[in-house]
């Protein structure tokens, strides 16, 4: 087997050291080394958004970043998301919206809206969906993803 | 995935010599949005990995008017949109870059990544190219400057010779009265990879065209340039009637291939329709600079 390497990384706010081959990917890092299986396996090309975490609080696909990478980065999985049993707003508009069928695709969707309503606390219609373009749900439950994301961002924004 | 391993220099020195070290089979990585899923695929397959994105003249932007643009390979395609002196002076490869994939997938894909990558229909090139961009490139054999325009060999292929690797785009100050645009044709509304992809610079005196330069992708084996309608544009007034024909005249130096996404015959088609509106973008841009 080849040789491991030392990754020492910020995971959810805490500090993290792991081990894991070069080949291993974040995504692979993050499920099979750390158990935060949280992120989603889905297309393994990029396409889908199912395994987006936040790079220092970009939107990335763990699937296309090597564990290796990680070294140094803050990054942010769904797990992260809810303080204690306190669930994010965002979290808790998708229960309350029904923005989730097979459930699959829903944190990589909650990660990518993170990221928009981190940068931009009232986004327009069409600023979600661009925002949230490079995450696929195949039981196509789109609208009400989107009426999620809009209901939380005025929960955040206290209206 | 295969075994490798994994480096992350943080001088060029240091990762000429590990490309040099390893022969053919180490590989520079950036954002690996191209990369990774070729070694997944095993159409790649290195024994190292050379991460470059922690080696600082590679992720610089830094712009000025006299010595214009020094564009580090490794800067994501997110981080072009979001300089503001990107936004300004090169309006037309910032939307390039803002058009490749996904905003997961442009915090990781770079600059240099798409141009090394040398695919036929990369969105940036056409752009690189009708700016007459420069990629710098540094080997064991010291530094050397290729224009882009002489960058691609062939689809995938590129002009780098073992240990090389570019480290920098350089492009001028845009002259007064400059400006360009970039616009593609891809199959869906978004996120796909362009039918044919058109840059246009155009640099105006007074309403009459004093030069310009037009960029096309994915309709030759290599991103190529349409000089024949760059050239009949010269000391013309842009207006529809001349960019019609210059569309025209660019529909000449298409080649395409039939793919799933398009077919030759449309393709050309489009390289006229969408030359025609990148020139009159670029020069209604030029006029406001």
């Amino acid at each position: 087997m080849a040789k491991k390497s030392l990754v020492e990384t910020t995971i959810n706010g805490e500090q993290v050291e792991f081990l894991c081959e070069p080949r291993q990917s974040l995504l692979e890092s993050l499920r099979d080394v750390l158990g935060l299986t949280g992120s989603k396996e889905g297309c393994l090309t990029g396409d889908c958004g199912a395994c987006t975490v936040l790079v220092d609080g970009r939107p990335v696909c763990s699937c296309l970043m090597l564990g290796v990478e990680a070294r140094g980065k803050k990054i942010t999985t769904v797990e992260g998301l809810a303080e204690g049993t306190r669930l994010h707003p965002l979290q808790q508009k998708f229960l309350e919206d029904a923005s989730l069928q097979c459930g699959i695709c829903t944190p990589g969707f909650l990660m990518s809206a993170k990221s928009l309503l981190d940068r931009n606390p009232n986004p327009t219609e069409a600023e979600i969906r661009y925002a949230l373009a490079g995450n696929l749900c195949r039981c196509t439950g789109y609208d009400k993803i989107v009426r999620a994301v809009q209901d939380a961002a005025r929960v955040i924004q206290g209206r | 995935m295969h075994e490798f391993s994994y480096e992350a220099p943080t001088t060029v020195e240091q990762a000429v010599k590990l490309l040099s070290s390893d022969g053919d089979s180490a590989r520079v990585i950036c954002g690996g949005t191209d990369l990774l899923i070729q070694m997944r695929n095993a159409v790649r397959k290195p024994k190292l990995l050379v991460d470059v994105k922690s080696i600082p003249e590679m992720r610089e932007i830094s712009f000025d008017p006299k010595t214009g643009l020094r564009l580090g390979a490794a800067v994501p395609c997110i981080e072009i949109h979001e300089n503001e002196a990107m936004r300004r002076h090169y309006p037309g490869l910032t939307e390039a870059a803002h058009l490749i994939g996904s905003l997961q997938i442009q915090s990781r894909a770079s600059i240099g990544g798409n141009l090394c990558n040398a695919s036929p229909a990369a969105d940036t090139s056409p752009a690189l190219l009708a700016l007459n961009a420069t990629a710098k490139i540094v080997g064991p054999n010291g530094s050397r400057e290729v224009p882009v325009e002489k960058f691609f060999s062939g689809p995938g292929k590129n002009v780098l010779q073992r240990g090389e690797l570019v480290t920098q785009i350089l492009i001028a100050a845009p002259p007064p009265h400059t400006s360009d645009r970039y616009l593609r044709m891809i199959p869906r509304n978004e996120m796909d990879i362009a039918i044919v992809g058109a840059g246009a610079c155009v640099t105006l005196d007074g309403d009459k065209v004093k030069a310009v330069r037009i960029g096309l992708g994915a309709v030759a084996p290599t991103p190529i340039l349409a000089p024949k309608a760059a050239e009949y544009l010269i000391g013309k007034k842009l207006d529809e009637k001349t960019a019609e024909r210059a569309g025209e005249l660019a529909r000449e130096h298409a080649v395409p291939i039939d793919d799933m996404r398009g077919t030759a015959e449309y393709r050309v088609h489009v390289v006229g329709v969408l030359t025609k509106r990148a020139l009159l973008g670029a020069a209604e841009r030029a006029r406001q600079n």
